[in-house]
């Protein structure tokens, strides 16, 4: 069996261990979809209401049988409907994703493009002041918690230049490209900041474990310009640690930026989840958990995959 | 390859010129662009009991009646109204003009579905409870109804004034469309919601209380009060509600802002359980209500904001607060009472607040927690997530509670479900008296306001000497709008609804 067939069979396992785990932790949760719409007034309610609300929302049988009936839907290709929009789960979670996904681009591209220069500059400066400016900011990008940024952005752009971009109503890309980027920018960055300190701790130690190989001498022996050593010889293979990192940060990324959704009010798959979870609508929950499990997924095995196209020597499956 | 020095700067300056491009939105004219930090939670306006659902409602459905500024019945869908002599009839006469959005006639038939629907118990509608005395209901002609009931009922009146109590099209009752299409006869009408991000709004060009002042309302979900400042700032939001004190109280400090305030009929209050030990001790619940100071509670954990109050919240009904029992704090007597309770050494208990609902409540407690302990009560304050928080409200499984409960703007529909023994939330409220049950009953069937108000002030000061909670303060409800907005005039029963009359200038 090759590798490929081989990663993509265990991933309806793991889907199964994460439905339910996701089914039965949120139920433990106190407080149902009643009480969500509610509030302390459900406590008005008749015991006949009470009972018409629950079947309506489904609460009315037992965890098991809910359980069933919605594993049972899933192989239907039906993930429920929403309590909250009132629609297909699988329909909320699409019209989310394009946000979620642009944003995770745009972020990862501003942290490769600012963090892999960064790092093998500083890698060719060893221990000079250049390096250890470099080192000395990533170091801050990584310990400052994205909302810190976030809010900076904000407060600094709305009280003194009284200017944001809007919030609230998001303008698809394809609608409007540059009111859509006004809006993604600050997000992008605040995103992409904290990443980008990462990229440049990571590249920089990976650089200069290569530029002391064997293979690096040999070239610069051979009269090879330090440009062309660096960024012909030495780059691609220092790019493997990076690359495993970008996978991890993409996966994560592709499940919404939850704190940076909230600050800038981007309705992406973060937020998404976090309301359904605040309003214990069920179905939107599983299905935007199981949604971002497969894409942790499917971007785990492309890095995979990608190692084997970056460096030849490695065979992927073994043998 | 190098760039040379002048394509750089041609080059930064086209990024400049796009990024300027970029932030600097166009103002729209005559559309009003609201925000607010929680969004609706539906549309069915018989089933809503979200604020942020209710004041989205008012401007989409019309009840019979509506409150005015002074919480008097003024006209909606009915023109007039009538009580029979012996209070067991209610005619209201229709207005002519008043029609859905969909350009059809709101008759009696609409306004008899509408009032079975709120009646029948699979609605699960909110406000059931309040509409029970209603027998039967007849349509001699499409422009009248008559309400016959099964007792007097003066408190009806005003909960029909609720968007709990909306008109409905007949037709959406039978086809069950209610809650996933919103047709109603109110100003406005819902041409888009996208939940927890924004509502669209045009305005209904069948209401019959004629053209509104802007060409639409846009309502954004911010994700916190104080991004809705920062987007006011921008000149991205025109008119916001707001509920924490703490952020609307900067508003007043920004350039082109201005701030209302509308005192509200919620209360902060201090819910003892008195089926517990020792809070079962009369004694013990008056030396709580003894040791608490309601104005520093007021002073520091609200920053100033809001009014001692009794149990009544309604200007109409309310006693002066300096009237009810120990609302001026009394220490020595609190010990006192302590000590005939034989709880002289004093004890332990655990309160409970949601986190951020009302924005204020841990501090509430922490003041609180200050104030018992110099009568040996030491309070172990909980905190947790609302929905938590309601789940072990509604259970009642608690010591004590730091709540903010809604009010009505009648005493009868306000009360009667926590301390009758009746009550829907008499779990909530472990607590009923028939001294209490008594009164309540007496001002619910006495339709002469003068002589309501009496039989309620015996109610409150009954209430507050037998102290099973010890309520606060009022509360106040924000709304700041930027100076462009002109015409909004404050009605705390219909806060958006007044949206119907302002306009936006440039």
């Amino acid at each position: 069996m090759n590798y490929l067939t081989q990663r993509l069979l265990t991933f309806p396992l793991v889907l199964l261990g994460v439905s339910l785990l996701v089914f039965f932790a949120i139920r433990l949760v106190p407080g149902d979809a009643i009480i969500a719409m509610l509030g302390t007034e459900a406590g008005l309610l008749t015991e006949a209401q009470r009972a018409s609300l629950a079947a309506y929302f489904g609460l009315d049988q037992p965890i098991v049988v809910q359980y069933g009936r919605w594993l049972a839907g899933l192989f239907e290709g039906n993930l429920g409907i929403s309590v909250t929009y009132g629609k297909p789960v699988l329909e909320v979670i699409l019209a989310r994703f394009p946000l979620t996904l642009e944003l995770s681009l745009l972020s990862m591209l501003i942290s490769l493009a600012v963090g892999i220069p960064a790092g093998v500059f500083a890698a060719t400066r060893v221990d000079r002041p250049s390096d250890l400016v470099v080192r000395l900011f990533a170091m801050l990008g990584q310990s400052t918690p994205s909302f810190v940024v976030g809010l900076v952005l904000i407060y600094f752009l709305s009280v003194t230049f009284r200017m944001l971009p809007a919030m609230g109503s998001f303008t698809p890309l394809f609608v409007d490209p540059i009111g859509n980027l006004s809006q993604m920018i600050l997000p992008s960055i605040t995103l992409g900041l904290s990443f980008a300190a990462a990229v440049t701790r990571i590249s920089r130690s990976a650089m200069l474990d290569v530029l002391s190989d064997d293979y690096v001498r040999t070239a610069r022996s051979k009269g090879a310009s330090q440009r062309d050593v660096v960024w012909k010889h030495a780059l691609p293979n220092a790019l493997i640690p990076v690359v495993t990192l970008s996978g991890v940060e993409f996966g994560y990324l592709l499940g919404g930026a939850v704190i940076v959704e909230q600050i800038f009010a981007l309705p992406g798959l973060g937020r998404l989840t976090l309301d359904a979870i605040s309003q214990r609508d069920y179905p939107l929950v599983q299905g935007a958990v199981l949604f971002i499990a497969l894409n942790f997924l499917v971007v785990n095995l492309l890095v995979d995959l990608a190692y084997a196209a970056l460096d030849p020597r490695i065979r992927l499956g073994g043998k | 390859m190098h760039l040379t020095t002048t394509k750089r700067l041609l080059a930064g300056l086209a990024v400049a010129a796009t990024l300027t491009t970029a932030f600097a939105l166009p103002v729209q004219a005559a559309s009003l662009r609201m925000a607010w930090s929680q969004d609706a939670t539906g549309l069915d306006p018989h089933k809503q009991t979200a604020f942020s659902s209710l004041r989205l409602l008012e401007l989409i459905y019309e009840p019979l009646v509506r409150l005015d500024a002074n919480y008097n019945v003024s006209p909606a869908i009915a023109t007039s109204w009538e009580f029979s002599p012996d209070g067991l009839t209610l005619t209201f006469k229709l207005d002519p003009n008043a029609k859905f959005s969909t350009g059809d006639a709101v008759t009696s038939a609409d306004v008899k579905a509408s009032f079975e629907r709120l009646l029948d118990e699979a609605t699960a509608a909110a406000a059931r409870a309040n509409f029970t005395s209603i027998a039967s209901i007849d349509t001699p002609d499409p422009q009248t109804v008559v309400f016959h009931l099964s007792q007097p009922d003066a408190p009806i009146l005003v909960a029909m004034s609720g968007t709990n109590a909306s008109i409905v099209p007949a037709s959406a009752v039978t086809d069950g469309s209610i809650g996933t299409t919103a047709i109603g006869s109110g100003p406005f009408k819902l041409d888009q919601w996208d939940p927890n991000v924004k509502e669209v709004l045009s305005p209904n060009p069948n209401w019959a209380g004629g053209k509104v002042g802007v060409d639409g309302i846009t309502i954004s979900v911010l994700p916190s009060e104080s991004a809705i400042i920062d987007s006011m700032r921008a000149n991205q939001i025109d008119f916001a509600l707001f509920n924490d004190p703490t952020i609307a109280t900067l508003i007043p400090g920004e350039q082109g802002m201005t701030l209302n305030r509308i005192p509200g009929l919620a209360y902060n209050v201090l819910q003892m359980n008195p089926s517990r030990p020792p809070m079962d001790n009369l004694k013990v619940r008056q030396a709580i209500s003894c040791a608490v100071n309601r104005q520093e509670i007021i002073d520091t954990a609200l920053i100033g904001e809001g009014k001692v109050t009794g149990p009544l919240t309604m200007a109409a009904y309310a006693s002066d607060p300096s009237t009810l029992f120990c609302y001026t704090q009394d220490v020595d007597k609190a010990k006192a009472l302590m000590k005939e309770a034989g709880q002289e050494a004093g004890f332990s208990v655990d309160v409970i607040a949601a986190t951020g609902e009302p924005p204020y409540a841990a501090n509430e407690a922490q003041v609180l927690q200050s104030q018992l302990a110099a009568i040996g009560v030491k309070l172990n304050i909980k905190t947790m997530d609302l929905k938590v928080y309601v789940d072990t409200w509604l259970k009642g499984d608690f010591d004590m509670a730091v709540a903010q409960n809604g009010g009505r703007p009648d005493p009868y529909p306000m009360y009667n479900r926590y301390f009758t023994k009746d009550g829907n939330l008499v779990k909530v409220s472990n607590f009923s008296d028939p001294e209490l049950d008594k009164l309540l009953q007496e001002g619910r069937v006495e339709t002469d306001v003068a002589k309501r108000k009496p039989i309620f002030q015996q109610f409150e000061a009954r209430l507050a000497e037998q102290a099973p909670w010890v309520w606060i303060s009022s509360t106040v409800t924000y709304t700041a709008n930027l100076d462009s907005v002109k015409g909004y005039e404050i009605n705390p029963s219909n806060l958006l609804f007044a949206l119907s009359k302002v306009t936006v200038g440039q």
